[in-house]
């Protein structure tokens, strides 16, 4: 394992160790660059998760303090939690479910292919799915994705088996236990799934990928990579040419550090990378690193979500087994028929009885709500995830008095519906009632979003400088040698659960930057 | 398929001599003991009458009827304890009870523990669910009840899987009513 100087100004450093960091981590120093990851969180691994859902929540989940506004109604019922995301070595690929789709063509040109959506911010990416297949198919290579490669799909688990009896009923033609990264069979030194059922508080068994104990010790091995945890950082620094040289971190203990770079790729998930960008403004850059179109922070999405639950007769215990392996796809396509543009997925989903309690109906009381949980074991429940519209004024921003435990601005999350992201709610709310009253269900339950798992958007990719924040490489438009790599450079959030796109866009950003080096472009 | 037995309780035993409460609770000194002698609790802080009320308000929020008083009262051991080391949190308490209560006795002329119906004790909840005391109870209970692991057994909820080898070979794809 490496360990490099904070002088050495030879350097990538990356801040964040999630599904893009993590996997550039790996993918930069397999090729031979010395790398180093900066991450705010621990380190642990399969042997420390444990299935408690409260007890993990403490363990791994980012809680620095953030504020909420807009008209969503997390930021009524959870308003200093507007996402549920992790800090901790493998980020967010700590806590994810495992699906694992690849976007569709016409996702990629949304703005083509919706036209001009009053009230959104619509751009098309400057890539498509021609030039993203070899990327995506290397990405499912190396989580070993369920149902590509000659891997077989999961089993599925008693919650799937309702849902894909009703989506047969529904006249669905396409579902399945979903491409899924987690292994249905030995693969690549982990074992394979033994259907535990906390997909969400770090996989026990270590079946599901994530880049914190996967994809790092990789990099690791080759000697090329260091991967540095507590350490936050506050600020990237800049010198008089404009030029990103290096990057101040807070370690476990507060005590400030500086680490010099030759290239510095920002990976903080889309509030905390927005909102580092923000934080290092300068006297060169005013209105913070990269920022010159005034893009940095907006556009925030968070994918239109919701939840159904439905009680039947008799007991499903829909959390024994894959949180996450069963998917509808039937709804995901653009079919403006329904009223409103682009899809959404369904995706079997359960969760324990106590998250169950907080998020089924979020400060619902009384015996209509205990009758509800008293039904938990004859609960199925599916997740809604779709793309919702970019808008200008869903934004990142920092908050103009509070501040965090290391004195820097912390971030505030605006977030509101548009019109689109309402009706596609709605319409699936409808189709998934359809299918489980279609097998039997007494009772559903709209259950609204969760605190954001999905947070994309906020470093937009543009095919013109003053669209966006990064190039179709994810390198920003005013510096050179500064990167984005994770989630918050998605033009748009496509149907698909991301973390397989940031995976594929971080290999490719590996290669590019490692030519960049060797030709010394940067 | 592996279903669950969701009985099965444990119980423990109180001599009672107090006072009992309209709805079985009883209150002797500071201790509050539950129907059927099962559990019994001591709230020097707040005092047995209060205490009582504030068990009450818990169950109504998460009315289960298959759960002993007690689960409720653990939530409300927790406000004690916060009031033993806050005043300023203590004498919120203790006023906003009084507001609850006088709102009881104006529409149904007992105090709230002492209302035997609960739509009305209900009713009353609603009139006052933005009392900064009702809804310490109600976060407390949303988190604190549910994840009781006490509880769980009743609910069909399992829990921990992973030292048990996951579901595996325990059911998870064992439904067989569809």
């Amino acid at each position: 394992m490496a360990k490099f100087s904070k002088n050495d100004d030879s350097l990538v450093v990356i801040i964040g160790s999630g599904a893009g960091g993590g996997v550039l981590g790996m993918e930069l120093a397999m090729k031979g660059v010395k790398t180093v990851i900066l991450e705010a969180g621990g380190r642990h691994g399969p042997q420390d998760f444990v299935n408690d859902e409260w007890g993990s929540f403490g363990q791994i989940s980012w809680l620095d303090k953030r504020t909420t506004s807009g008209d969503w109604r997390v930021s009524r019922d959870f308003s200093g939690l507007p996402s549920w995301i992790v800090k901790a070595v493998g980020g967010s690929t700590i806590h994810w479910a495992g699906a694992s789709l690849r976007f569709q063509d016409h996702e990629w040109k949304a703005r083509t292919t919706y036209g001009d959506v009053k009230g959104a911010s619509l751009l098309d990416w400057p890539i498509d799915g021609k030039e993203m297949a070899p990327w995506y198919a290397r990405a499912e290579d190396h989580m070993g994705t369920t149902g590509t490669n000659g891997i077989p799909r999961l089993p599925g688990n008693n919650n799937y088996k309702v849902f894909a009896a009703g989506a047969k009923k529904m006249g669905y033609k396409q579902f399945h236990t979903g491409n899924m990264s987690i292994n249905s069979q030995p693969r690549d030194g982990r074992g394979a799934c033994q259907q535990i059922g906390f997909c969400f508080q770090g996989c026990k068994s270590g079946a599901k990928w994530s880049s914190g104990y996967v994809s790092i010790p990789k990099g690791e091995a080759t000697g090329k990579l260091e991967c540095r945890s507590n350490s936050q950082v506050l600020k990237i620094e800049h010198d008089k040419n404009g030029k990103v040289n290096g990057v101040v971190y807070a370690d476990k203990d507060g005590k400030v550090h500086k680490q010099k770079a030759r290239i510095v790729c920002v990976a903080g998930n889309s509030i905390e990378s927005p909102r580092l960008l923000l934080n290092s403004e300068s006297s060169m850059f005013k209105n913070g690193l990269a920022n010159s179109s005034g893009q940095v922070g907006r556009n925030y999405m968070r994918h239109m979500t919701a939840s159904t639950y439905a009680i039947f007769e008799k007991p499903v215990y829909m959390y024994r087994g894959t949180t996450m392996a069963g998917i509808i796809q039937d709804e995901s396509i653009n079919d403006t028929r329904r009223g409103f543009v682009g899809g959404y997925e369904l995706e079997t989903l359960a969760l324990g009885l106590p998250f169950m309690a907080a998020f089924l109906d979020p400060g619902q009381w009384g015996r209509e709500f205990a009758a509800s949980m008293e039904g938990y074991d004859r609960m199925a429940g599916l997740w809604i995830v779709g793309e919702d519209m970019p808008q200008s004024n869903n934004r990142v921003t920092l908050h103009k008095k509070i501040k965090d435990q290391h004195g820097m601005p912390i971030p505030n999350v605006n977030f509101s519906d548009h019109e689109n992201d309402i009706k596609m709610r709605n319409h699936a709310w409808k189709q998934s009632i359809a299918l489980y009253e279609s097998v039997g269900a007494n009772k559903t339950i709209k259950t609204p979003p969760y605190p954001s798992t999905h947070n994309l958007g906020t470093n937009r990719m543009s095919a013109k400088a003053s669209d966006g924040v990064v190039n179709k490489y994810g390198q920003t438009w005013d510096v050179k040698n500064l990167f984005v790599s994770d989630g918050s450079q998605f033009t748009t959030g496509a149907a698909e659960n991301p973390t397989l796109t940031i995976v594929a866009l971080a290999m490719r950003q590996a290669e590019y930057i490692a030519k960049q080096m060797s030709s010394k472009a940067i | 398929m592996r279903v669950l037995n969701k009985k099965a309780i444990s119980r423990r035993s109180f001599l009672k001599t107090g006072t009992v409460t309209a709805l079985g609770l009883t209150i002797m000194g500071p201790m509050v003991i539950g129907k059927n002698n099962a559990w019994a609790a001591t709230f020097k802080t707040l005092g047995a009458d209060d205490a009582a009320t504030l068990i009450q308000m818990a169950r109504d929020c998460y009315p289960h009827d298959f759960l002993a008083d007690k689960y409720y009262a653990k939530v409300i051991e927790g406000i004690e304890a916060q009031a033993g080391k806050d005043k300023a949190f203590k004498s919120m308490v203790s006023k906003e009870l009084k507001k609850i209560n006088s709102s009881a006795k104006k529409h149904y002329k007992v105090n709230y523990k002492d209302i035997n119906r609960e739509l009305e004790r209900t009713d009353i909840l609603k009139k006052n669910s933005k009392s900064p005391l009702f809804k310490k109870v109600q976060g407390d209970l949303v988190v604190g009840l549910y994840n009781n692991q006490e509880v769980w057994p009743k609910f069909g909820y399992e829990g921990e899987s992973a030292s048990k080898g996951g579901y595996m070979n325990r059911g998870f794809n064992d439904i067989d009513w569809l």
